[in-house]
């Protein structure tokens, strides 16, 4: 008995040892500008806050299919009917239990007036409790991207929210601050310790979490650094352990490095160019009298006048991979078909051209965003040359992105750069947004060039509305297949995100640009 | 007096008041914040319900005058990214820069003098030379350059110094100060000494040619002539009448040092009102940024007048004109 007793002791102290402490340090250009989980839907809080606070069902880092998380098993009941059970097991930080109320609570709150989830509470009618660990989710209409919609709706404690005054999401436009604003507390992996904005963020391990994790992180400490040279440099004086957005002229020395390395990540967003295709006539144009945009084989022309190999490797160092679809490999509807490209040939271009009535070519506005996209404005500037050699005089304007995007959105701009994520990984959030006919309910809501073609948006209501899931990814795999011939939008690149980091860090690079809080190993 | 009071004073409203207008016309061509807030999937109903909520649509005099009727009162609204009291915001980040600048502003006089009267001294030694060519590049070279180069060497390649932010903090009521650990002074070398360069050069040019000109003096020479020692003659009488103009100019800079911190705040990150105003500006935070701007106009006008004042006390020759009542 005694020896056992000795035996435990030593066993402890070994436990004890085993588990250093590890602070993974990392930094990236801003700060979050809340705690609050559905006052503001942006990625970078969305993605820090997936480590206090769980959803129902997030992302595999690895494979980006939907898994198990305060869910265990869901199912349809009914086409508008979604079912989900609930882990058991699960504490909250301050030790209270996980239950039904709690999710119908938090998916009820993100639906509030305040919130700014809509996007991904879109089609959920209402939510309803059929036991402690059993919810049911009713949609309005038939929705297949339900589950994928979930990923995104965090899951917060209703007692802890009613004992707070947090019982509603802060609202942006007010002073009134809720207890969740400055505050978190989750069920997930880390504990908020210390938030000052834009200044530090501390969180630590929580002991007591439900799941098993990879990594052997203990505290995780992100302090934002605006200015890029100075992230850098924290990076290289061993400051901080990993920058998020390092500067890409930087990378090839990193790359080169003993002590550093990138990590490379295709993000799931696609750049490409849109065209007014409603004017009849081009402001700034010399074509009077008509759009020429109007025109699919002057749409194909300007395509095949890109070279785009040459922009991926000058312009854009490397970080982007060519395709020739609307959307990236990631997300469903994609295929091998519609990811190619028309090739690249001045001649071709140059036919098309003439064929279309211009043979001289024509002036027309160009607008890209200066500070939005990886090297956006150099991409701009080397396609405006590109477009010169067969005779289009673009004339290229770029702007701050807060400028910008309100500029496209009043359909000012002829030509325009637009990068699109998907963060359903479903072809249906492009396709809705940018191809199908300006209309209500988000139905071409960044259709800013005024693509219109019934046959499109006919596959687009048909997909809606499909049930199967087979038939209705290869509705959507059709329509990206009609975007392509008629040029709707002319593809550029699927943005990669390098992350450089010391040599001892071990991340994986999700798709959605996120740190997976679980998986982080510093060796 | 009193006239001249008054007069300084409406003067300094009216610049006040030309200062909100400006910055708050030049806000309505930054960009849209409602972008920012409601994200690209939103759709143009969100949008303008929104812009009405925010008081985005209302015509430009009525948003300038409720604009102006609440900054009157230390009010300038929600800063749009934060959700916070933007005044609560300032009082947030003001301790970093006042200290910022206050040891930059000790480090350029501390540093600067001594230098200036060394070359002044010394004229043509090595060591002067020295000195009046690092002033050049003090003078000539950007403050994010300087900035840059001093994290490279510093903290990149010799690892002493870290890089950015402002270390341990005490807080003291609603005052945070970075001064009284360790830490806070490790953190604040770097940026005190690329803010203090540019102010360090001028005035160790400024002591330098005033030094040169006052030892050529009468009195000067009288002094030697009475067989004081160098030391007497150097510092007690030829440094004293130096530092008339010195003072004067540290004076105005002091406006120069908070503003021109900007740069130096972003550069590494310091934790101050101008890194606070970068920010708002990528995010066209309107409120943040007026705020910002005005409070800038008042710190100049207020030393202004201060200094305008103490010439006043100080140069009898205007007391006289003035009292003169032609």
């Amino acid at each position: 008995m005694k020896m056992t007793t000795t035996m435990l002791a030593c066993a402890l102290a070994l436990g004890t040892v085993g588990v250093q402490a590890q602070t993974f340090k990392w930094t990236s250009a801003s700060d979050i500008s809340s705690w609050d989980i559905h006052s503001q839907n942006n990625a970078l809080s969305n993605g820090i806050h997936a480590a206090v606070y769980e959803s129902l069902v997030y992302y595999d880092s690895r494979t980006f299919k939907p898994e198990p998380v305060l869910a265990t098993a869901w199912s349809q009941i009914s086409p508008t009917q979604l079912r989900l059970t609930l882990r058991t097991d699960v504490k909250f930080h301050d030790g209270s239990t996980f239950v039904a109320d709690d999710a119908v609570f938090s998916i009820e709150r993100a639906m509030s007036k305040t919130s700014n989830f809509a996007v991904y509470t879109a089609g959920i009618d209402r939510v309803v409790k059929v036991n402690a660990k059993t919810i049911d989710i009713f949609t309005s209409n038939p929705n297949p991207v339900l589950i994928n919609q979930l990923t995104e709706l965090r899951v917060m404690s209703k007692t802890w929210s009613e004992k707070n005054n947090s019982t509603v999401p802060k609202d942006i436009k007010t002073q009134d601050e809720n207890f969740a604003h400055r505050n978190a507390m989750g069920t997930g992996p880390f504990v908020l310790k210390e938030w000052q904005p834009d200044q530090k963020m501390v969180l630590s391990r929580n002991p007591a979490w439900w799941g098993k994790s990879d990594g052997n992180v203990t505290e995780v400490i992100y302090t934002p650094v605006r200015n890029v040279s100075t992230r850098m440099a924290a990076l290289l004086s061993g400051a901080v352990d990993l920058v998020l957005d390092p500067s890409p002229q930087d990378l090839g020395r990193i790359r080169s490095s003993s002590e550093f390395k990138v990590v490379d990540g295709v993000e799931n967003r696609t750049i490409f160019f849109g065209m007014d295709q409603f004017r009849d006539e081009l402001p700034g144009s010399d074509v009077k009298g008509k759009n020429p945009l109007k025109d699919q084989r002057v749409r194909q022309a300007l395509y095949q006048a890109i070279d785009i190999d040459t922009i991926v490797r000058v312009s854009l160092r490397g970080l982007g991979q060519t395709t020739g679809a609307l959307v990236a490999p990631q997300v469903n509807g994609w295929t091998e078909a519609v990811h190619k490209r028309y090739p690249f040939s001045a001649d071709a271009a140059k036919k098309l051209l003439s064929d279309a009535g211009y043979p001289a070519g024509f002036e027309v506005d160009f607008a890209c965003p200066n500070n939005r996209y990886i090297n956006d404005e150099a991409i701009c500037q080397a396609v405006t040359a590109m477009w010169a050699r067969v005779g289009v005089r673009a004339k290229l304007r770029t702007l701050p992105l807060v400028t910008y995007f309100p500029m496209i959105q009043r359909y000012e701009a002829s030509i325009y750069m637009l990068g699109w994520g998907v963060p359903t990984f479903d072809a249906m959030y492009s396709l809705q947004s940018l191809v199908r006919t300006v209309g209500a309910q988000g139905d071409g809501n960044y259709n800013v060039g005024r693509y219109s073609n019934p046959q499109m948006d006919a596959l687009i209501e048909r997909a809606k509305k499909e049930t199967d899931l087979k038939l209705r990814t290869e509705i959507l795999t059709k329509a990206l297949a009609l975007q392509n011939k008629d040029v709707a939008h002319i593809p550029l690149h699927n943005q990669v995100i390098p992350w450089a980091m010391k040599k001892n860090i071990d991340v994986v690079h999700r798709a959605d640009n996120r740190l997976d809080w679980r998986l982080i190993k510093i060796k | 007096m009193f006239a001249f009071i008054l007069r300084r004073l409406a003067q300094a409203v009216l610049v006040m008041v030309s200062v909100a207008l400006i910055a708050f016309m030049l806000f309505q061509y930054v960009g849209d914040p409602v972008v920012f807030l409601l994200g690209q999937d939103a759709t143009p109903e969100q949008v303008s319900e929104l812009r009405g909520q925010l008081g985005l649509d209302r015509p430009f005099l009525i948003q300038f005058w409720y604009f102006l009727v609440n900054a009157v009162q230390g009010e300038f609204g929600i800063s749009l990214r934060q959700g916070a009291k933007v005044s609560h915001l300032i009082a947030e980040r003001l301790p970093a820069t006042l200290e910022l600048a206050l040891v930059a502003g000790v480090l350029a006089l501390v540093a600067g003098i001594p230098m200036g009267v060394y070359a002044a001294l010394k004229r043509g030694s090595f060591v002067s030379q020295l000195f009046m060519t690092i002033s050049l590049l003090g003078v000539s070279l950007p403050t994010f350059l300087i900035g840059i180069l001093l994290i490279l060497v510093f903290s990149v390649y010799l690892g002493w110094l870290p890089s950015f932010g402002r270390g341990e903090v005490v807080q003291m009521g609603w005052w945070s100060s970075g001064l009284l650990t360790a830490n806070g002074w490790v953190h604040i070398i770097l940026p005190a000494i690329t803010l203090a360069i540019f102010q360090l050069t001028l005035i160790m040019r400024l002591v330098r040619a005033e030094m040169l000109e006052v030892l050529r003096t009468d009195y000067i020479k009288f002094a030697r002539a009475r067989g004081l020692t160098n030391r007497a003659v150097h510092f007690g009488h030829a440094l004293k009448n130096t530092l008339v103009p010195v003072m004067t100019i540290t004076g105005l800079q002091l406006g120069g040092l908070i503003a021109f911190a900007i740069i130096t705040e972003t550069v590494f990150q310091w934790p101050g009102m101008g890194l606070l105003f970068i920010q708002a500006v990528t995010f066209a935070d309107i409120p943040v940024m007026a705020a910002y701007l005005c409070l800038i106009a008042l710190i100049f006008v207020v030393i202004n007048m201060v200094v305008d004042l103490l010439y006043f006390a100080v140069d009898p020759r205007l007391r006289v004109e003035n009292a003169g009542g032609h």
